[in-house]
């Protein structure tokens, strides 16, 4: 099978040895959870219940405002105890409801369809929607605003992102290696929903048996196909997925759905597949606990709301030498100043590093343009030119080098010899101008 | 909560968390190993001078640049190998017969009027080692013209002055410049291993492709310019480097002789002072073998690649305005 691949990337560590072989295992029941009704793209939710209210497991608590937003469940049974402003793994500060576990685990009344695969487009779409599924590779967009595609833009294509291209990360893995089936299933509802007869699971081909144990839960269906791709970060991005499976190219700040092609990850197609057969709603999601500061990584079936610091004590703790500890990949994912901030449906890894691999450092050298970011850009930019720009103050000329095409992958910085923060000159000169 | 844990200190950055081993310094001094076999070639055939020569020249480069940061209270950079390249490159450059002030000058005007005054590493326009070249050749040109045959080895001989293939070339022709070497495969012999009057670290093929070679291993440099150079070289050789008629030059002669190879491989090649997109690259190379020939074959001087880099330099920043990447996405592949 020749290996789709895309022009540019870089090849870190992948570090997956770390955490690949540990089963999904399921932690202790938090005490509490801390629930943000801000977890995806768009409008935050309302909450719909008051402190001292009991809720169950599955009940809806955060109800969605507009269409561009997901409803968000309890993940325990229990009663609000707070509501309010908590920090969050990006920094910010948003609104969030806590729920005491009761520790009953008493779910709220679910809608079971054992023929599920009868349902039409409309009703599958409907599930997705009230299951408050987003994408949970990182960004979470809620998925039925995906799974609506304007009429002018017919789509033919859905692909699963199986690539994890974020070293450490095996979550998507261990869910592939384990729950292959439902993948499918789940990528059956999505291209029903769609009234798509072309579906494909790309996997980098660093997972030979995540390939394989895919092609085995696919095999009698023709419409569904298994693709390696050449291991390269970050061949997981949506555009460059895209392109190693199908060979099209998204237009500069175009959508999939500009090239007729709709991409979920494997979580968001397990999820999907549960919305469907079990009206289940998503409350909990797997998470790699991993990194050389973790005691014992792991692959964890985490509810939404549960704290990171509790997530980590399930896996022996932090290691003294622990510098930083990051929710999401190393690439793209966000350093933590506080442990006391909860998983949300995004979080796909929480990763404790050691002082030697993170080589953070306030110093920096000048730009000596050697080329390598350019050479390694995916999206084909000067990120070189963008960090100069950016550190004179020129953001207005950085729009120029597209700046906006910019999707922060950070493979520049990576390859970097000057060490130039390049994303963060990048982020700068975003916040200082319009697009 | 467990509280010890919570009041540990982290360090929040933005991403990505984790980066490559690369270093400026490292890159530095890999392509000041890749110049030691033309080192080693230059002190074998021309004596104990060539090594104090290139001594004196990297001595001063660094002595320079440490001088001027602390002087201006600006941080220390000697370690990043840069001051030390440019030295061992301005040294490779210079005949072995120079007096020791020579070096000397070369080196201030390369490290302090080129790099320095510019903003230091990443800023200067021209290439550091050229400028004081090309300074020296201006302002000595008796004592940067003056060649010696290689004593080969420590030998005690008394170096003869001569002429360089080059100037043979120009002055007397090819005829006269084979014969010189005894026939067309001696010549070649000689080019090849560097017994021949030039500059120290310019005369063996060998040496400079076996540390080119370990450049391009290393990937820290590409093919676009050095090929282009030598390729249009070759061209503009073969076309208008023949006696009277069109398309009867001789290109390997003009590639072997002369600064071409160092200048294509370690010159036209750094990083500050060429542009950042291959196609301008390709663009750069192409200029600097044309400009190399037109003076060679044309101008009042033997030699013409310092002139053809520093020229093309000039050019980069232009070049790199034109010839920008494409965005992904900019054409579309068509539908699959």
């Amino acid at each position: 099978m020749t290996l789709g691949t895309f022009r540019g990337g870089i090849h870190p560590p992948d570090k997956k040895e770390l955490s690949k072989d540990k089963v999904i295992s399921v932690p202790k029941p938090p005490a509490r959870v801390v629930i943000s009704l801000s977890q995806h793209i768009g409008a935050p939710c309302k909450p719909v219940v008051e402190i001292g209210q009991s809720v169950k497991k599955g009940e809806i608590i955060g109800s969605a405002e507009g269409f561009v937003s997901a409803p968000v469940h309890s993940s325990v049974s229990g009663k609000v105890i707070a509501m309010g402003e908590f920090p969050s793994a990006t920094g910010r500060m948003s609104q969030c409801i806590v729920i005491e576990n009761n520790m009953q685990e008493e779910w709220t009344v679910l809608k079971d369809n054992p023929d599920y695969e009868k349902l039409s487009a409309e009703e599958l779409r409907e599930k997705v929607k009230q299951a408050g599924i987003v994408g949970m590779g990182g960004a979470a967009f809620p998925a039925h605003v995906k799974l609506s595609p304007p009429k002018e833009k017919p789509i033919d294509y859905v692909i699963i992102n199986g690539a994890e291209c974020e070293p450490y990360l095996t979550a998507d893995y261990r869910l592939m290696m384990e729950r292959a089936s439902d993948i499918v299933a789940g990528l059956k509802v999505l291209m029903k929903i769609l009234g798509v007869s072309k579906g494909c699971i790309g996997i980098e081909n660093n997972k030979p048996d995540a390939v394989e144990m895919m092609q085995w839960a696919a095999k009698g269906d023709d419409s569904i196909t298994v693709q390696s791709l050449e291991v390269k970060y970050p061949q997981g991005a949506e555009k460059m997925l895209i392109k190693s499976v199908t060979g099209r190219k998204v237009p500069p700040r175009g959508l999939p759905m500009d090239v007729g092609v709709v991409v979920h990850n494997i979580g968001t197609a397990v999820a999907v597949f549960e919305a469907a057969r079990y009206g289940k709603p998503l409350i909990e999601r797997v998470v790699t606990v991993t990194g050389e500061a973790i005691r014992e990584p792991k692959n964890l079936l985490v509810k939404i709301g549960t704290l990171v610091s509790d997530v980590i004590a399930e896996c022996g703790g932090l290691l003294s030498e622990t510098a930083k500890v990051i929710s999401g990949g190393p690439m793209m994912g966000f350093a933590l100043s506080t442990l006391d901030v909860p998983v949300t449906k995004g979080t796909s890894g929480i990763l404790a590093l050691a002082e030697q691999p993170v080589m953070h450092s306030d110093h920096f050298e000048p730009c000596i343009r050697c080329g390598r970011c350019i050479d390694v850009c995916p999206m084909g930019l000067m990120p070189s030119m963008l960090s100069v720009l950016s550190e004179k103050g020129l953001y207005e000329e950085s729009k120029e080098y597209k700046l906006f095409d910019c999707f922060e992958c950070g493979s520049c910085t990576y390859v970097c010899p000057s060490k130039r923060p390049i994303v963060q000159f990048v982020r700068l000169a975003k916040s200082q101008v319009k697009p | 909560m467990d509280n010890a844990k919570n009041n540990r200190q982290l360090v929040v950055s933005v991403s990505p968390h984790i980066k490559s081993e690369e270093t400026t310094a490292r890159i530095m001094w890999s392509v000041s190993a890749a110049l030691l076999p033309a080192a080693a070639m230059g002190a074998y055939f021309f004596g104990p001078r060539a090594v104090l020569t290139m001594f004196i020249s990297i001595f001063v480069s660094v002595l320079t640049e440490y001088l001027y940061q602390k002087g201006m209270k600006k941080k220390n950079t000697i370690q990043d190998g840069s001051a030390f390249l440019t030295g061992l490159l301005l040294g490779l450059n210079l005949p072995a017969s120079v007096p020791f002030y020579i070096p000397v000058v070369g080196a201030v005007v390369s490290v302090l009027i080129t790099k320095m005054i510019f903003g230091g590493l990443g800023y200067n326009i021209f290439n550091p080692a050229l400028v004081g070249r090309a300074f020296l050749l201006i302002s000595f040109p008796k004592l940067m013209t003056i060649w010696t045959t290689p004593t080969a080895a420590f030998v005690k001989v008394d170096a003869i002055t001569t002429a360089t293939p080059l100037g043979i070339l120009k002055e007397e022709g090819l005829q006269k410049l084979l014969d010189t070497f005894g026939g067309s495969f001696n010549y070649y012999m000689q080019m090849l291993s560097g017994n021949r009057a030039g500059s120290i670290g310019e005369t063996s093929a060998i040496a400079l492709l076996a540390g080119a070679a370990f450049l391009f291993y290393k990937r820290y440099i590409s093919w676009h310019i050095p090929f282009s150079f030598l390729g249009s070289a070759a061209l503009m050789a073969w076309v208008f480097g023949g006696k009277g008629a069109l398309f009867t030059g001789d290109p390997l002669v003009h590639l072997l002789s002369g600064g071409m190879l160092i200048g294509a491989f370690f010159m036209a090649t750094d990083y500050v002072t060429s542009p950042a997109v291959k196609k301008g690259q390709i663009l750069f190379g192409a200029g600097c073998g044309f400009l190399t020939m037109l003076i060679r074959l044309k101008g009042g001087y033997p030699e013409g690649v310092m002139f053809a880099i520093l020229i093309m330099n000039c050019l980069t920043p232009m070049i790199d305005r034109g010839f920008r990447t494409e965005v992904f996405g900019t054409r579309r592949e068509a539908k699959g």
